[in-house]
């Protein structure tokens, strides 16, 4: 069969595209998994706040021509310091003790920031284009552009470091007490409602790192958030809700399914297949691959 | 102090205690209420003469059609679907379906539609509630569906793909198109109080009041004999038959639809912000949380020019806003205080 | 009316339950006792169709109910209370005893039937307040109020007397006595001695998840065992010794 023959040999580019986008799911989805894990809430604006973050690098680069990565040192901590805002004064106050008054809160933010961008930017897709945007590199047969790699690599590196930061650091060990126990940490005399905005900071701050390795190879528009929203709960629920090694290699699964979806089933169709695997795990397996069944 | 009444003795209706009185008497008091809104709506068109404000009233009734729907489950049953628009989309589709491909009158399509929403109401509450999904997993996973439909929608030929469906321009009362403004108006006041008929029901009836016990505590509900599972997926069921009918509607006023429209994300927005607005779990909230953001929206309009993202925008701060300040809504506002007083 | 064979059930390392075997008969009073954590509220779990055994038979009226779903286990007449109370948080004490009502009946028919049953448990004057507005005592007698409105065959009361104090322990007492005497088993567990001799006919004492004594209040409360299981190891002894 011709056609088995031209998907085998797609094979492989697949599966370095599938990882190099999964690794950046995985950045996501670790902001997302660290929200939920010291929190336990969902947050839905999550894509939407991604856009944010998209926009930002989008402008600082068309308007002050910073180069993408460069805008690390800006947008990274602009999306921890509007994190830590949201959740102190938005989505805490709105919760009275309910999961769900969290969820219907972060989806108005959402509603109000992607109705905002479109009212701002208008609803089309921008791109950006820098000098090394058509770089490729030729990985045993599979070619991938240059900042695809490099986004590859700064996800996997943000990781480590948020990774470093949670492991040996006296915030992190706060915010691992409060994620386990918060009145007991109450008790000792951590600061948990700042230790809950942290956290909630600590997730954006992902977003924006995300946001910087994305755009060179990406595009941003007002809706370009509603793909991740799902794709990174999908991660999370995949690699159990909270944990870190899950989000990790549930981004990496993911990447690599929604690549080979795309190959077998066309694109369109190819989306499917990450939104089956959310619904099935979650029917079927709720504490994910990786976590204990309760 | 307290004197154990001897049992067996049933107490006649005039020695009943008040709160006895008062709960026998909802579903009476919530028929004639309904009766009266029925009436005052439908002479509404021989006082409202401008199409403009028709036209305002017949969205804000069939946006109360889709807040009762969502309501049904998410207020009377306590499981918030952010995915409400799975059912509306199947009833758009299947209406337009059997209009365009076999040639049906549009009145088979709104009752085929309702059943396939209904069908896909009880398959959905079938597989999430059976594996015991909850909360915000239940949010989630309906809004997979949603998208999932979205998709399949976008990708088969039958639906038109991406380019979506157009239905023939036929009017006439058996093809549910109308030439004349209070056409739609009528055909949208009528789905409305289906919609406050059944959700009235449901506040009074036996089936409502076990929803309403596995809605305030699951494990209660179920030592008292009350099958959680079953009445949660008779809820999804009516609400999804109920949204399903919002959908044809929709085909029938707009006559085109397309996979971002009838599945996408703002269908189940609209359905969930009415309820909260005017009250979860309430006969009347969707009804008052309808008209309140159809006001919103026209003063928004008027205050802001025509920018359609501005006035959405607005809505998530409504939506922020109610769930922060005003967590019951604006019907309970005065009910509330009357009862505790 | 309701036998336990070997049944045992673990949570992780633990034997919550393990392999308790009993036959409670029609129209007596059973009660189960134990130390904190000895593993009675599983035990009504797993009667009560809410935990499902790991191993044993759990017979009701002649019928094997192993397995059976909670809602199904109550609709055969097994109806329990919870230790910690259960209300329907925004109901009020008439809906929610009416939820209890409303199996056999019509929805108006439940109302008033659920106000009978109010008045009997001694919240008559209470219909329609919100019943998390209730102070514990009440919501101990909306808890018992809302099971026997469902007119159980057998009534599982999970520590009603707890929290309560002696003269509204005075008040429960006969009513749970009221309660057999109109054809209702009951099986109970309870701290309050006082009442457990009293109203018991049997008693199962629980330790770790074992029975360990079984007879009337009087001989099980003389049993070393028990004593020591309540008192630690050598209390027994010790009490014997003349002093
Ligand atoms: N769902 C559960 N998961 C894990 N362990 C449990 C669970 N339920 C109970 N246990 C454990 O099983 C043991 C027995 O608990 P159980 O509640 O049955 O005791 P009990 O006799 O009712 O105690 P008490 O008098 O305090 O009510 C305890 O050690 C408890 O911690
Ligand atoms: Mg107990």
């Amino acid at each position: 069969m011709i056609d088995s023959a031209l998907i085998g040999a797609a094979l492989w580019p697949a599966l370095v595209n599938g990882l190099t986008m999964g690794a950046i799911y995985a950045l996501i989805a670790l902001g997302l998994t660290l929200i939920y894990g010291v929190l336990h809430i969902i947050n839905f604006a999550h894509g939407s706040l991604l856009m944010v973050a998209l926009y930002a690098v989008l402008v600082l680069f068309e308007r002050l021509g910073i180069d993408p990565y460069a805008a690390l040192v800006v947008v990274v901590p602009g999306m921890f310091g509007i994190g830590y805002v949201l959740q102190r004064f938005v989505i805490n106050p709105a919760r009275h003790g309910r999961d769900e008054n969290t969820l219907l809160v972060t989806l108005g933010l959402s509603i109000v920031i992607e109705n905002l961008a479109s009212h701002f930017f208008k609803t089309d897709t921008r791109q950006i284009e820098t000098a090394y945007t058509f770089m490729m590199v030729d990985l045993a047969g599979a070619v991938i552009s240059m900042p695809r790699l490099l986004a590859f690599a700064g996800a996997l590196a943000s990781c480590l470091a948020l990774a470093v930061l949670m492991r040996s650091t006296d915030l992190g060990r706060a915010i691992r007490a409060v994620a386990r126990e918060a009145q007991g940490a109450r008790v000792v005399g951590i600061d948990v409602d700042h230790v809950f905005a942290m956290s909630f900071a600590i997730g954006l701050a992902c977003l924006g790192a995300a946001a910087c390795f994305l755009l060179p190879t990406y595009y941003v528009s007002p809706q370009v958030g509603h793909g991740f929203v799902l794709i990174a709960f999908t991660v999370v629920v995949l690699g159990g809700m909270g944990s870190f090694t899950g989000s990790l290699v549930g981004g990496l699964l993911v990447g690599v399914i929604e690549s080979l979806g795309g190959l077998l089933l066309g694109e369109s169709l190819g989306q499917i297949g990450v939104f089956v695997i959310f619904i099935v795990i979650l029917l079927f397996r709720p504490a994910g691959l990786f976590g204990q069944r309760t | 102090m307290h004197t154990p009444a001897p049992i067996g003795r049933t107490p006649a209706a005039a020695d009943a205690p008040p709160a006895v009185v008062h709960l026998l008497g909802g579903t009476r008091r919530s028929i004639r209420l309904l009766g009266l809104i029925g009436m005052a709506l439908a002479c509404a068109p021989l006082v409202v003469r401008s199409e403009f404000h028709l036209t305002f009233m017949t969205l804000a009734l069939y946006s109360t059609l889709l807040g009762s729907a969502w309501n049904i489950l998410g207020g009377f049953g306590g499981q918030y679907s952010f995915g409400h628009a799975v059912f509306f989309g199947l009833g758009a589709y299947t209406g337009a379906i059997l209009q365009v491909h076999a040639g049906l009158p549009a009145w088979t399509g709104l009752l085929a539609g309702s059943a396939i929403g209904g069908a896909a109401g009880a398959a959905l509450g079938a597989i999430s509630f059976r594996y015991g999904l909850r909360g915000s997993y239940f949010a989630l996973v309906t809004l997979a569906m949603a998208e999932v439909f979205r998709i399949i929608a976008n990708s088969v030929p039958f639906t038109g793909a991406g380019v979506g469906m157009m239905i023939e321009l036929r009017s006439g009362p058996a093809d549910l198109q109308f030439e004349s403004r209070q056409g739609y108006y009528y055909f949208a006041l009528a789905l409305a109080l289906v919609a406050l008929a059944v959700s009235s029901w449901v506040r009074h009836s036996r089936f409502g009041a076990a929803l309403a016990a596995v809605r305030d505590n699951e494990d209660a509900a179920r030592a008292l004999g009350i099958d959680a599972t079953r009445i949660k997926v008779a809820a999804t069921a009516l609400s999804g038959s109920l949204m399903a009918a919002g959908g044809v509607f929709y085909l029938q006023y707009f006559h085109y639809i397309d996979p971002m429209l009838v599945f996408g994300p703002a269908v189940s927005v609209e359905a969930l912000l009415g309820p909260i607005v005017g009250g979860l779990g309430t006969v009347l909230g969707p009804l008052i949380g309808a008209f309140a953001l159809a006001l919103v929206s026209q003063v928004a309009t008027q205050a802001l020019g025509q920018a359609p993202a501005l006035s959405m925008a607005l809505y998530g701060v409504i939506l922020i806003v109610m769930v922060t300040f005003l967590p019951r809504g604006l019907g309970r506002l005065r009910l509330r205080r009357g009862r505790h007083a | 009316m309701l036998e336990l064979k070997d049944v045992s059930k673990r949570f992780g390392g633990l034997a919550a339950v393990d392999s308790v075997s009993l036959v409670l008969q029609e129209g007596r009073i059973g009660a189960l006792i134990g130390p904190n954590g000895a593993g009675k509220t599983t035990c009504f779990g797993l009667m009560s169709g809410f935990i499902r055994p790991d191993q044993g038979q759990v017979v009701f009226c002649g019928r094997d109910i192993t397995g059976w779903p909670a809602h199904q286990v109550s609709r055969e007449g097994l109806v329990r209370t919870f230790q910690i109370v259960q209300p329907f948080t925004g109901q009020s004490v008439l809906e929610n005893i009416a939820v209890g009502a409303q199996r056999r009946r019509s929805r108006g028919a439940a109302i008033a039937f659920a106000a009978e049953v109010a008045a009997r448990v001694g919240l008559g004057e209470e219909l329609a307040k919100p019943a998390e507005s209730l102070p514990i005592a009440g919501r101990k007698r909306l808890e018992l109020a809302r099971a026997l409105a469902a007119e159980p065959r057998l009534l599982l009361l999970d520590e009603v007397l707890a929290g309560l104090n002696p003269a509204e322990i005075a008040e429960v007492v006969p009513l749970i006595e009221s309660i057999r005497a109109g054809g209702t088993t009951v099986l109970m567990i309870e701290h309050v001695m006082q009442a457990v001799m009293s109203l018991a006919d049997e008693v199962w004492v629980l330790a770790h998840g074992s029975l360990i004594a079984a007879g009337t209040p009087e001989a099980v409360t003389r049993d070393p065992a028990v004593i020591e299981a309540y008192l630690g190891p050598g209390a027994a002894a010790r009490l014997a010794q003349p002093t």
